[in-house]
């Protein structure tokens, strides 16, 4: 009994500690990004005032708006509320670690897509439209090139479960692998793909030509808003810890903690996703949005990325037995 | 694990890389700067090779792979591509996508040509001997695809490296052959590349002339 409570209060901890955090990602990383063009830039709370007004305001949805239009921020809200909370965060062992398959998240991250792509269309704006269907070609460059990263890091630790993989890359000795390296860049440029950063999409413009991602949620307002913008922030910061969780899993508390590891299990994931969220504000800063039409190259090459990793990393199984 | 046979495994891998970054390039400046990287991890590579074979003479691939193919010729290009005006050029004739998937595919050929044929090598040779093919048919699907002189003949220097890659992984080829192999495919680049250029001066200014009188209309 004891047991169960003591994995309860770890498995809702990591479910707050999501939440909480994700908004201060959000401000971290726009906070470097104003600093990097010389402006001081907004508080590092401002996300969570942003998103407290917007839950005290009024819903004004539009006249011909259906019912799902309603209902679409609860549904994309929850599933990603709850890929981030199965991921492994500062513990690989919690009490639902084991349904953190990584296909279920790509499956639970794709409902929210398809909502938010629905939603987008409903009312039938023209910029509605636009988004969805720029979104909806991101997500088939996008996908792909996920699944590859999935495959190899699958035959790797052969399990396609998160906690299983963090276990095998921080217990086992896995050497110098050109495989792994290519999945980090195909995973990065999922990561910038799916979040709408930089080079695919701009997440500090409104009312442009090239938005993707603001412009399906640009008919929501009060807190439908609030939890659409929510929800992109919990997505990077899921994201950025899935990214941990694969590549630099170091540190993380395994199997049935103690309270001392998870205490530095925990500063250690703040220290990540510290680090994690400056660098993608220096690589925002860094480079220039691309042209819509070139984003079937450059998510292309990421496909690709990720094949070769699956195929040399057959190689070597070939090679070594 | 098994560190040197990792760190072979990691440089031969990231030749194959390059070759793929080559291919993504289309502008004719980041395509030598890439070809740079190229040569570099060659240099490592062989090197690498020269310390875990214990075969001195290895160094001095290593040294000509680091001097010449990442120095001089790249600079040599960079100041023709830059005096015939053409540094902001970008070559493409098959999109990028179907040639990544091309090189993919060929790639994936080259595991399954090599993998069964070298069974009895040392696993060092075989992953060697594989990715050397695969930078091999990289660098001629680059040749085949590019419609411009200098990306040809980047792509024919990549070629050149996968085939340096491959004598370094077998053991036992003499010193003298290798350097003079090597020496003569650099000369012959060279003797190429100037004799490809003059001739390209001479037809291009003409060329270009002849191009703008048509841009003023069609895009005016």
């Amino acid at each position: 009994m004891a047991d169960l409570m003591h994995a309860l209060v770890l498995q809702g901890g990591q479910m707050f500690l999501v939440l909480v955090l994700a908004p201060l990602l959000m401000g971290v990383v726009r906070r470097i990004k104003a600093r990097l063009q010389r402006r001081r830039g907004a508080d590092l709370l401002q996300p969570y005032y942003d998103l407290w007004k917007l839950l005290r305001k009024e819903v004004v949805p539009a006249e011909n708006a259906s019912r799902f239009y309603r209902i679409a921020p609860y549904v994309i809200f929850a599933a990603i509320w709850v890929a981030a909370a199965l991921v492994p965060t500062f513990a690989s062992g919690l009490m639902f670690n084991w349904s953190a398959d990584l296909i279920v998240i790509v499956g639970l991250l794709a409902t929210a897509r398809f909502t938010l792509a629905l939603a987008g269309m409903d009312v039938g704006t023209s910029f509605g439209g636009i988004g969805a269907s720029r979104e909806m070609m991101i997500a088939v460059f996008a996908e792909p090139a996920m699944l590859m990263v999935v495959f190899t890091l699958s035959m790797l630790a052969h399990s396609t479960q998160l906690s299983a993989i963090a276990d095998y890359l921080i217990l086992q000795p896995v050497g110098l692998r050109i495989s792994l390296g290519l999945t980090l860049v195909t995973f990065t440029i999922v990561l910038l793909a799916e979040n709408a950063r930089i080079p695919v999409d701009n997440p500090a413009t409104h009312l442009e030509l090239t938005m993707v991602h603001e412009a399906m949620l640009l008919e929501y307002s009060g807190r439908h808003l609030a939890l659409l913008e929510f929800a992109a922030a919990i997505k990077l910061l899921l994201y950025v810890s899935i990214f941990i969780c694969l590549f630099f899993p170091f540190g993380m508390a395994t199997g049935a903690p103690a309270a001392a590891a998870i205490l530095v299990g925990v500063l250690l994931y703040l220290l990540k996703l510290g680090i994690g969220g400056s660098l993608l504000a220096l690589g925002e800063s860094a480079v220039a949005k691309m042209r819509v039409f070139r984003l079937g190259e450059f998510l292309g090459m990421a496909f690709v990325l990720g094949l070769l990793a699956v195929l040399l990393l057959f190689v070597t199984r070939g090679v070594r037995g | 694990m098994n560190l040197a046979l990792d760190i072979a495994h990691l440089l031969a891998g990231g030749l194959v890389v390059i070759s793929f970054v080559l291919l993504y390039q289309t502008r004719l400046v980041s395509l030598l700067d890439s070809y740079v990287a190229h040569a570099v991890i060659l240099g490592c590579a062989v090197g690498w090779q020269a310390i875990s074979q214990h075969e001195p003479a290895l160094y001095v691939t290593a040294l000509l792979a680091l001097v010449v193919k990442a120095g001089v010729i790249p600079l040599a290009l960079r100041r023709i591509v830059r005096k015939l005006n053409i540094h902001r050029e970008v070559d493409q004739v098959v999109s990028v996508g179907l040639t990544m998937l091309a090189g993919t595919g060929l790639t994936a050929l080259s595991v399954l040509v090599m993998l069964p044929v070298t069974i009895h090598e040392s696993s060092i040779a075989r992953e060697d001997l594989m990715f050397a093919l695969a930078v091999v048919l990289l660098g001629l699907l680059m040749m085949t695809t590019r419609r411009n002189a200098v990306s040809e003949i980047v792509g024919f220097m990549s070629l050149e490296n996968g085939l340096v890659l491959a004598a370094t992984g077998a053991k036992g080829m003499p010193l003298v052959v290798e350097i003079s192999v090597v020496l003569s495919i650099l000369i012959a680049i060279f003797v190429i590349a100037t004799f490809l250029f003059h001739i390209r001066e001479q037809f291009e200014t003409m060329d270009v002339q002849a191009l703008d009188r048509f841009r003023g209309d069609l895009h005016g």
